[in-house]
């Protein structure tokens, strides 16, 4: 049991008093911790252990790889403490714990929705236990029933029309980032009773609604906690208190973690903002001499190991439209500190060393909070590693830093929130294309025939008139927002209900603020068609019954993504629009509005599901990924493409903004050296531009060409899309075609 | 003010100068290598017409990024000097902004560049396909003595250069012929180094196009062999290659 003493050794050497009295990481963090100034000189290679215990799961990822899934425990609904502790190699691993109680193996979480599991086993070849599927239909009900309830007739339209898409509502919603390192810092017990003195504060005010359910949750936490400790207990350690070592400070903050991805599916599992937070407790032990920097290294060699492993059954078809087996086990590394300190220490290296220690990989997502003020030696550090690995994604610390805090993290791929303090309801998004579409067929969706939104009158005439379209568009989109809203404001509350992420809000404040995270897809395809329509002349193709099947072009048109804005002004004027729609409509339990221009991979589908459009693009083909312009109409480069994109407002895409990049090496510079400073100046001028984010792939086409033959050649092939990395390895054919076609800046 | 016909601008890196680079390709050019990679350069009727005026407009707007990204403007072909008046005053209007600038040429008509022009040039991209006047004329179809005179010249004036060399096997990968260019260009005083450019098709199906003949059609890529050892040549001839 932890004593008074106890604590204070876990807490020796460590300065300022503001962060012992509440719970309060980022004052501890500001009072503590060593920004590096230096180079990547001193960090060190993997140990034989390291390397045995990573190379000893190749065999089972080729295994998981031919099969779709390892193994699954069908019998066991997954709880923080449902299953037998599980190890890679007790003797040798330093961090432990495993989501099941063995690796790769996938536990069903049936709270989200039984019919995610039902057609996951299915898929598999595997058979639902009958005891599961007795609990889930006759005696609990499952968030994906409860969404179903109360979905209008309107949104399941919408929905099935594909005009609102990929809504969590079959599954964990995700994008939640639990505090994880006050597990580590405080302890079970602090937090315990830190929660509860939240609690008695509910308990002097009438019992509204509102009140009753957060009392219910905050009683929910207590009891997660409890279960964390229970959990963590049966791996050996006793984490009521706060830990003491380095080695303590990593596994208390995984055993958070790993309670988090035991017990939700979430469609991104993110880790947060903790390179920094540790880094303090690897110096002190560094300091102390107990700790070397060949172990240090190790200690974040297996932490990452273990967010390597992290799995969750998902259907095939999920997995197709997220190209593979995403979890977005995301960590923000980097940034400037508001007091114009860099919050880059050692261990922001470390985490990036882990790329080279272990080869390069889709997860954790390791995302670096750019600014031109970050010290040169961890910038040229990154890009080094950029270059080497395309395994890093960028995010503009000087946007983040004011809106947010200097203690924000990214969840996914480029939602930003404030750790512990802010939390998303994840919205998907939907596809303003097709909305595009609607408007000019009077609300018929153009694949099925369908009437999705309520009918108005179809766009008549030869020819597209601006006005009129820009008209019928803002009418669709008005009806787009308002049902979009609707069906998340459904799937939240139901989430809370029946999926409530206990332990991960036990890491958040209370009261927390909510964000509501909508979004929009086909962006470049509608600012492009728009300006067609504008500044060329749009003649509409039209089948029997009279509706718009085709477009035909005539003359010349400013696309978006040449840095022109007859063209980007319209993408911006879009971006805001639908922004200032979606905000008239109330959110659920008061959350904020925002919307990201992201697609992650699913443009490719998109565009699948959504017939031809006036910028000429065919039906079915891909759209661009995220914020993106259509592939090969950016003209003038690399460059000119990211200067368009810069121009989408943030303040009105507070979600996030995504570009997509690929380079060739040689497009770079002709030495290591020099693809080093350009790809720093690049970053630097981006980010000063206003560029929000920035996937940055640095390959040859041949290399993609040959793994595409060859995959068993290119097992660790990482490449940038749209916000997270994936094995390429892992992607369809259609995707693998698209990344290949997508504009290849052979140079800048 | 005077126009020009450009054929196309782009934002490239690390190829034609150092960084991040605004680079306007001229329309329009009086050899015809063989191993040309933009016929549609050819041409100076293909251009657009574009006053000074209009190409600043557009620098301009990449003027922020290429000071914080490093790097400045380039003026490509084409052959820049065919329209030297055009291009003294782009360039000058460069300097003006205070933006790095370098000019792309084969040096054949280097006696069009005016001393202001050189003064308003922070740095010169000098292509040379050979030191010896047959294979100069098989390569271009025109004589070597302009340009090697202009980089004697270059050199005078101390103005910094990149030489660049294109390795085409069967035509300018000779022992000799890159024997005698590293010669000639170890005796140049301002010579930052040599970039030897290995030899490719890409630009194969702008001829299919064109309807023109791609004369090197089938003539193979450089191996990584021949470009070490032409690079060697050069190294051992202290340039920095």
């Amino acid at each position: 049991m932890t004593t008074t003493e106890e604590r204070l050794d876990a807490w020796r050497g460590f300065r300022g008093e503001d962060w012992r009295g509440g719970i309060d990481v980022r004052g501890f963090i500001q009072a503590n911790y060593t920004p590096y100034e230096g180079g990547a000189g001193f960090l060190c290679g993997p140990t034989d252990r390291t390397s045995n215990l990573w190379n000893g799961l190749e065999g089972l990822f080729a295994l998981e790889r031919e099969r779709g899934v390892l193994d699954i425990d069908t019998h066991t609904p997954s709880s923080i403490t449902a299953h037998r502790p599980g190890y890679l190699d007790r003797s040798t691993e330093i961090i432990v714990g495993l989501q099941t109680d063995a690796p790769l193996k996938r536990a069903i979480m049936p709270n989200g929705g039984l019919r995610m599991v039902q057609a996951s086993l299915d898929a598999y070849g595997y058979e639902m236990d009958p005891l599961v599927r007795e609990v889930f239909t006759k005696y609990r009900k499952t968030h994906n029933d409860g969404v179903f309830d109360a979905y209008t007739e309107e949104i399941l339209r919408a929905r099935r029309a594909g005009i609102v898409t990929g809504l969590p509502d079959a599954y964990g919603r995700g994008r939640i980032i639990g505090d994880y390192r006050r597990v580590a810092l405080y302890g079970v017990d602090r937090l315990v009773a830190a929660k509860k003195a939240e609690r008695s504060l509910l308990d002097v005010v009438p019992s509204t609604e509102a009140v009753i359910r957060d009392r219910e949750e905050l009683a929910e936490q207590v009891r997660a906690l409890d279960e964390l400790r229970t959990m963590a207990a049966s791996y050996g350690d006793d984490i009521s208190g706060p830990a003491t070592t380095a080695r303590e400070a990593v596994q208390w903050l995984y055993y958070a973690y790993l309670a988090a991805v035991k017990e939700q599916n979430g469609a991104a599992m993110s880790l947060g903002r903790t390179s920094t937070f540790l880094d303090v407790y690897l110096q002190r032990d560094l300091d102390g001499g107990t700790l070397t920097e060949e172990q240090a290294q190790e200690l974040v060699d297996d932490l990452v190991i273990k967010l390597r492993i992290v799995r969750f059954l998902r259907t095939p078809a999920y997995d197709q439209l997220f190209s593979g087996d995403p979890t977005w086990v995301t960590e923000s590394i980097g940034g400037m500190g508001e007091d114009g300190r860099p919050l880059v220490t050692r261990t922001s290296f470390r985490f990036l060393q882990t790329l080279y220690n272990l080869g390069p990989a889709p997860e954790p997502n390791l995302t670096v909070l750019w600014s031109p003020r970050l010290p040169e030696g961890f910038k040229r550090f990154c890009a080094g590693v950029s270059v080497d690995t395309s395994s890093i994604q960028y995010e503009n610390d000087e946007l983040i830093r004011p809106r947010f805090s200097d203690d924000t993290a990214i969840a996914c791929c480029v939602s930003a929130m404030k750790v512990g303090e802010q939390m998303q309801f994840f919205g998907a998004r939907v596809n303003l294309a097709k909305a595009l579409l609607y408007a000019i067929n009077g609300g018929r969706d153009e694949v099925s025939g369908d009437q999705v939104a309520p009918p108005f009158p179809a766009i008549t005439g030869e020819y597209l008139d601006y006005e009129v379209v820009r008209a019928a568009l803002d009418q669709t989109t008005d009806w787009l927002a308002k049902t979009y809203v609707d069906a998340l404001n459904i799937i939240h509350s139901m989430h809370d209900k029946y999926a409530y992420e206990r332990i991960e809000m036990a890491l958040h404040d209370h009261p927390v603020q909510r964000l509501l995270g909508c979004g929009i897809a086909g962006l470049s395809v509608v600012a492009d068609s728009l300006s067609a329509i504008k500044h060329a002349r749009v003649r509409v193709v039209r089948d029997e019954s009279g509706m718009a099947v085709d477009y035909a072009v005539e003359g010349e048109f400013p696309r978006y993504g040449n840095n022109d804005d007859r063209a980007d002004a319209i993408a911006v004027d879009l971006v805001e629009d639908f922004m200032a729609k979606v905000r008239r409509y109330p959110a659920y339990r008061d959350a904020v509005h925002t919307q990201s221009v992201l697609t992650i991979t699913s443009n490719v589908v998109y565009g699948k599901h959504t017939g031809n459009t006036p910028d000429g693009r065919r039906a079915g083909e891909p759209f661009a990924p995220g914020a993106n312009p259509m592939n090969g109409q950016d003209r003038h480069g690399l460059v000119s493409a990211a200067l368009s994109v810069a121009k989408l407002p943030y303040d009105q895409a507070l979600d996030g903004i995504s570009l997509t990049a690929s380079i060739t090496p040689p497009g770079l510079g002709r030495t290591p050296e020099e693809r080093v400073t350009n790809l720093v100046g690049v970053l630097d001028a981006y980010v000063d531009a206003g560029g929000f984010h920035l996937n940055a792939n640095v390959l040859n086409r041949e290399v993609l060409l040959d793994a595409m033959e060859h995959p068993e050649n290119h097992p660790q092939l990482t490449i940038r899309v749209s916000g997270y990395a994936v094995n390429f390895v892992r992607l369809t054919r259609e995707q693998q075609r698209d990344v290949i076609s997508r504009t290849f800046h052979g140079s800048l | 003010m005077s126009t020009g016909a450009v054929h196309s601008w782009d934002i490239a890196t690390a190829v034609d100068g150092p960084g991040t680079r605004f680079v306007v390709f001229t329309a329009g050019c009086p050899l015809r290598c063989r191993y040309c990679q933009n016929p549609e350069t050819w041409h100076e009727r293909d251009g657009q017409r574009v006053s000074v005026d209009e190409l600043m407009a557009e620098i301009v707007k990449y003027r922020r990024f290429i000071e914080v990204a490093g790097g400045g403007v380039t003026v490509s072909g084409g052959e820049p000097l065919l329209q030297h008046t055009f291009v003294a005053e782009l360039l000058h209007r460069c300097r003006e902004l205070g933006l790095h600038t370098a000019l792309d040429t084969s040096g054949f008509l280097g006696h069009h560049a005016t001393d202001a022009l050189l003064a308003d040039t922070d740095l010169v991209l000098l292509d040379i396909k050979s030191w010896d006047p047959a294979t100069y004329l098989r390569v271009t179809g025109e004589e070597v003595a302009p340009t090697l005179e202009f980089a004697r010249r270059l050199s005078a004036m101390g103005k910094p250069m990149w030489i660049r060399f294109v390795l085409v096997p069967g035509l300018t990968d000779d022992r000799d012929n890159v024997e005698g260019i590293a010669e000639f260009v170890a005796t140049l005083e301002s010579v930052e180094h040599v970039d030897v450019l290995p030899f490719h098709k890409l630009g194969a199906p702008k001829y299919a196009r064109l309807g023109i003949p791609f004369p090197l059609a089938d003539t193979p890529t450089p191996d990584a062999a021949l470009v070490g050892r032409v690079r060697g040549q050069f190294i051992r001839h202290g340039l920095r290659a």
